[in-house]
């Protein structure tokens, strides 16, 4: 019996091994991940109680997200001074919903838990300081920013700017907007209230319509398809194409006419200068169906298409569509059938080719520092790809300076500064109006700022949405504030 | 000369009293500093309870412990400082949850004076087991008495107007106001039937059988005791939603099975027997499929009750390795957090080191019964040692296993930590009943007379 009563011992022994082990499991080694999930009340109240770090922007630092002392239940309470201006780009810090944006990919220098911030930690236990969290420096531009907002207010539509030789966001506005402070209160009730009612909202104010949304780029896109032509060699900005009136597509009863109706300058015939100039679909539908699709992705691709960008804010990547047919080419070659792009894709479009042919990776946090402005860590503009040669960029340079000299995008000139554009109108269903693009630099010779900007509804009469009418004003008001012209 | 010191050695018992009252005074100083430590991290200052508290746990446990040494003087010295440790620890961890609330300005009834009573009524019945029954042996008259009020015991809870369901399970009796888990009490009532049926049974059930693939396999009709076992234990889960207890019955029939008839093919069969069953639970029963489920992946089914788990667990990764620190958790976010979940509790405020090392207390407790139960001269107080030592294995298995994922959650209480009185008090029960068995067990046969040298050299000659 003595035996069995042996093993019995044993038996117990392995029952508690096994709590042992499976508790080491939890706590030593998934401490982290359980620590890091949504809605972890121990995790979130804590972080309550940091002294959480501003971001801010421009030279003089302003403040768009910082921590007030706070006399409830918790001990800061997280304000956005900015209101919706900056929305989109910080995120809301929520007790009840989490973190979005910047406050959410930058969460562990905000509240002063990353690992390069060890050693301060240390001191200030020491020395008794209360831990404090890093100040996350943006790249905006505060007033482009304001510009864009001001040009956008009362339409639905977003505008991105971008820094062409470093890839630093100037810009990025999307609206409507909403107001983060709304959710970062302390009181649920009225936290849980305000974010049903920005979710039940249709005009979506908590979408960020710059990088997170996806259009027909429509015409702004001429310029990937010129991109490619004048890549494969087999072209001039001076080569005639084909500009007739109305397309024929083949293998289907579909036509692709031209935005007036009419050919392109008089013509069947049009060089590819006049065809951009005069954003002619026919001469460009033609154009990418000599191409070929792959031509059209690769160039596409090149620009940044295909890929997540910004991951600070979690940008969705742009799309060509896949394997389309002949008469699918030659509407994805004028930015329609299934060509997606946000705002920002279309910003960097502008960008490679004002950077000589260079798209640089964009980025929105330029440095993080101490409390005491020591830096901590500063991003380095980094290339992306060379999109197309600087020959080549130089002819689509040339080429889209014409376009806003003498074509569609006059709207755009500044005086005394070569600007340098393409304006789109995109359908998508006959049902609601076209979207409005503008995609510029300036200035054309030195760029100093690239621009996109896109007006979903500007709640005017259809007859009236052109690029050029509605969205090229916005841009040039913002590159006007980047160039300290206003 | 050599062959004498190897093959005959006269081991003069000690008692080792002192040795018990030197770890009794580390227990309740453990205890009180965890206190103390609470007091200290919560409120800022060493709490004005600090005094009655201390002389509470204080002359419990020197009552307990003088009990002992006129009564049981050969009584295992371990076995009553771990309880007075981890009673002292549990009451500290239920005070601090209370702090909690109060700080968090929860309105609730502070908990920890409620189990300091209980405390006092548990060491009661312990002096009154350790003072009535001079003998274990005697229980054994008791056998079919013992499975009869065990089997009303378990029932209990199923009469009408008597039974309450609390959280899902109907294990709770109340009456006159006073509400109790029957089951804790049926738990050592049928210690003790099985034991005393096992004697009786166990010629028949080791010898008469058939070989087959190698096993000793029982006859048919002896199978009948291990069948009312299983479906009594179905029925528990059944009938009261009870999948700890369920479990706990039937694991201990079968551990006294095979210690008695000493036949692996009685596991065997058990655990098949134990397979179907849980099969057939988890196929027939939405409560038992819901546990499972909100155990295979409690963040998926925070709606359908992986709440507790997830918060549980939240709790013990927040506590990691070292913990936060006693006073500096916040176990009461996790629900039942003084009760089913106080070990989640411990975990975060006193990290995986903290909860390591109330395991190896219980571990010990287990151990020190095992240990009773080697030592034991008749089958009886073996079998009855045997089974709650391991009665206690597995109730501290079930319950922790649960609140830290390992196995599905149960309800079933950690014994002497868990607030409740009925745990308390029949936690205090078993322990005075393995201490009476091991003092008969270490007790020299005849009074330890002094070894002549004459009566060495005769066995040695021998």
């Amino acid at each position: 019996m003595n035996k069995a009563i042996r093993r019995m011992a044993v038996a117990a022994i392995i029952l508690m091994l096994a709590l042992m082990a499976n508790s080491t499991y939890i706590q030593a080694f998934r401490a982290e991940e359980l620590n890091a999930k949504n809605g972890n009340r121990r995790v979130t109240d804590s972080q309550f109680s940091v002294n959480r770090g501003p971001i801010t922007v421009g030279n003089g630092n302003t403040p768009i997200a910082e921590s007030k002392p706070s006399d409830d239940r918790y001990e800061y309470q997280r304000t956005y001074p900015g209101r919706g201006d900056y929305a989109h780009l910080t995120g809301y810090y929520s007790f009840v919903f989490g973190r979005s944006a910047i406050e959410q990919s930058q969460n562990a220098a905000l509240n002063g838990s990353d690992p390069s911030m060890a050693f301060r930690r240390v001191m200030d236990v020491v020395t008794n300081k209360r831990q404090r969290g890093a100040t996350v420096k943006l790249t905006i531009n505060p007033s482009a920013q304001a510009a864009a907002i001001s040009g956008l207010k009362g339409k639905k539509g977003a505008v991105v700017a971008i820094d062409p030789k470093t890839g630093r966001i100037l810009a990025s506005v999307s609206l409507p907007s909403y107001d983060p402070n709304r959710l970062a209160g302390h009181d649920v009730k009225t936290v849980q209230e305000a974010w049903e009612q920005l979710n039940a909202d249709k005009d979506k104010p908590m979408l960020n319509r710059a990088e997170r949304e996806l259009y027909p780029p429509g015409s702004t896109f001429k310029l990937v398809t010129a991109a490619a032509a004048l890549s494969s060699g087999k072209y001039t900005p001076e080569s005639q194409v084909d500009s007739p009136a109305v397309l024929n597509l083949p293998q289907t009863t579909a036509t692709l006419p031209n935005q007036n109706g009419q050919n392109c300058g008089g013509s069947n015939r049009a060089t590819i200068l006049v065809a951009l100039r005069k954003s002619c679909n026919t001469a460009f539908g033609v154009l990418g169906m000599e191409l070929g699709a792959e031509a059209l992705r690769e160039q596409a691709e090149k620009f940044g298409f295909g890929e997540r960008h910004l991951p600070e804010i979690g940008a969705v990547a742009s799309r060509f569509p896949d394997d389309p047919n002949a008469p699918q080419v030659a509407q994805s070659a004028i930015g329609q059938f299934d060509v997606r792009s946000t705002p920002l894709q279309m910003a960097m479009v502008a960008a490679g080719i004002a950077n000589k042919g260079e798209v640089m990776k964009p980025y929105l946090v330029s440095e993080i520092t101490t409390e005491g402005l020591k830096k901590i860590s500063e991003t380095k503009p980094e290339s992306l790809h060379q999109a197309v040669t600087p020959e080549v960029a130089e002819q689509l340079n040339r080429m889209m300076v014409d376009v806003v000299a003498n074509g569609t995008g006059q709207p755009a000139r500044i005086d005394g500064v070569e600007v340098a554009g393409k304006t789109g109108t995109a359908q998508t269903s006959p049902e609601r109006p076209p979207y409005a693009w503008f995609v510029s630099y300036a200035p054309a010779s030195d760029p100093q700022v690239a621009v996109a900007v896109v007006v979903e509804d500007a709640g005017v009469r259809r007859d009236d949405i052109s690029g050029g009418q509605l969205a090229a004003p916005i841009a040039k008001d913002v590159m006007e504030a980047v160039l300290n012209r206003r | 000369m050599s062959i004498a010191s190897t093959s005959v050695i006269q081991v003069i018992p000690r008692t080792r009293r002192g040795v018990e009252l030197f770890l009794l005074i580390i227990a309740v100083a453990v205890a009180v500093g965890a206190y103390i430590n609470i007091g200290i991290t919560v409120q800022g200052k060493i709490p004005a309870s600090t005094g009655y508290y201390a002389a509470g746990i204080g002359v419990l446990a020197l009552v307990a412990h003088i009990t002992l040494r006129y009564k049981a003087p050969y009584a295992d010295p371990v076995l009553l400082p771990c309880a007075v440790l981890l009673n002292g620890l549990g009451l500290a961890m239920i005070h601090r949850i209370d702090l909690a609330y109060l700080v968090r300005g929860i309105e609730r009834s502070a908990a920890a004076p409620q189990q300091i009573t209980w405390t006092a009524v548990g060491v009661m019945l312990f002096l009154g087991v350790i003072l009535l029954i001079r003998d274990h042996r005697r229980l054994q008259a008791l056998t079919y008495t013992a499975g009869l009020a065990g089997l009303i015991l378990l029932i209990l809870p199923l009469v009408p107007v008597l039974g309450v369901e609390l959280k899902g399970a109907r294990i709770w009796v109340s009456l006159f106001g006073l509400s109790f888990q029957p089951g804790e009490f049926a738990k050592v009532c049928l210690v003790i039937f099985f034991a005393g049926y096992l004697v009786v049974k166990r010629d028949v059930l080791t010898l008469a059988g058939h070989r087959f693939l190698g096993l000793d396999l029982p006859r048919a009709r002896d199978l009948g005791p291990i069948l009312v076992a299983w479906a009594c234990s179905l029925g528990v889960l059944v009938f009261e939603k009870d999948l700890g207890t369920s479990l706990l019955f039937f694991g201990l029939f079968l551990t006294l099975l095979y210690v008695s008839t000493e036949r692996i093919g009685w596991i065997l069969i058990g655990g098949m027997l134990f397979a179907v069953g849980a099969w057939f639970a988890y196929a027939t029963f939405g409560h038992v499929r819901v546990r499972v489920n909100t155990w295979l992946d409690p963040f998926g089914n925070i709606d359908l009750g992986g709440f507790q788990l997830v918060t549980a667990l939240y709790g013990q990764g927040w506590g990691g390795i070292l913990g936060r620190g006693l006073g500096e958790g916040r176990p009461e976010l996790t629900p039942v957090s003084q009760s089913d979940f106080i070990m989640s509790s411990f975990a975060e405020e006193l990290g995986l080191t903290g909860l390591i090392a109330l395991i190896l207390v219980y571990t010990l407790i287990v151990e020190r019964g095992m240990r009773t139960a080697l030592g034991c001269r008749d089958i009886f107080g073996k079998l009855v040692a045997v089974g709650l030592a391991m009665s206690f294995a597995v109730q501290v298995f079930v319950v922790v296993g649960g609140v830290t994922g390992l196995i599905p959650l149960t309800g079933l209480t950690t014994p002497f930590m868990s607030l409740g009185g009925t745990s308390l008090v029949a936690n205090w029960a078993i322990i005075a009943l393995l201490l009476r068995i091991s003092d008969q067990a270490r007790r020299p046969q005849t009074p330890a007379a002094p070894v002549s040298d004459e009566t060495i050299a005769l066995a040695v000659q021998r």
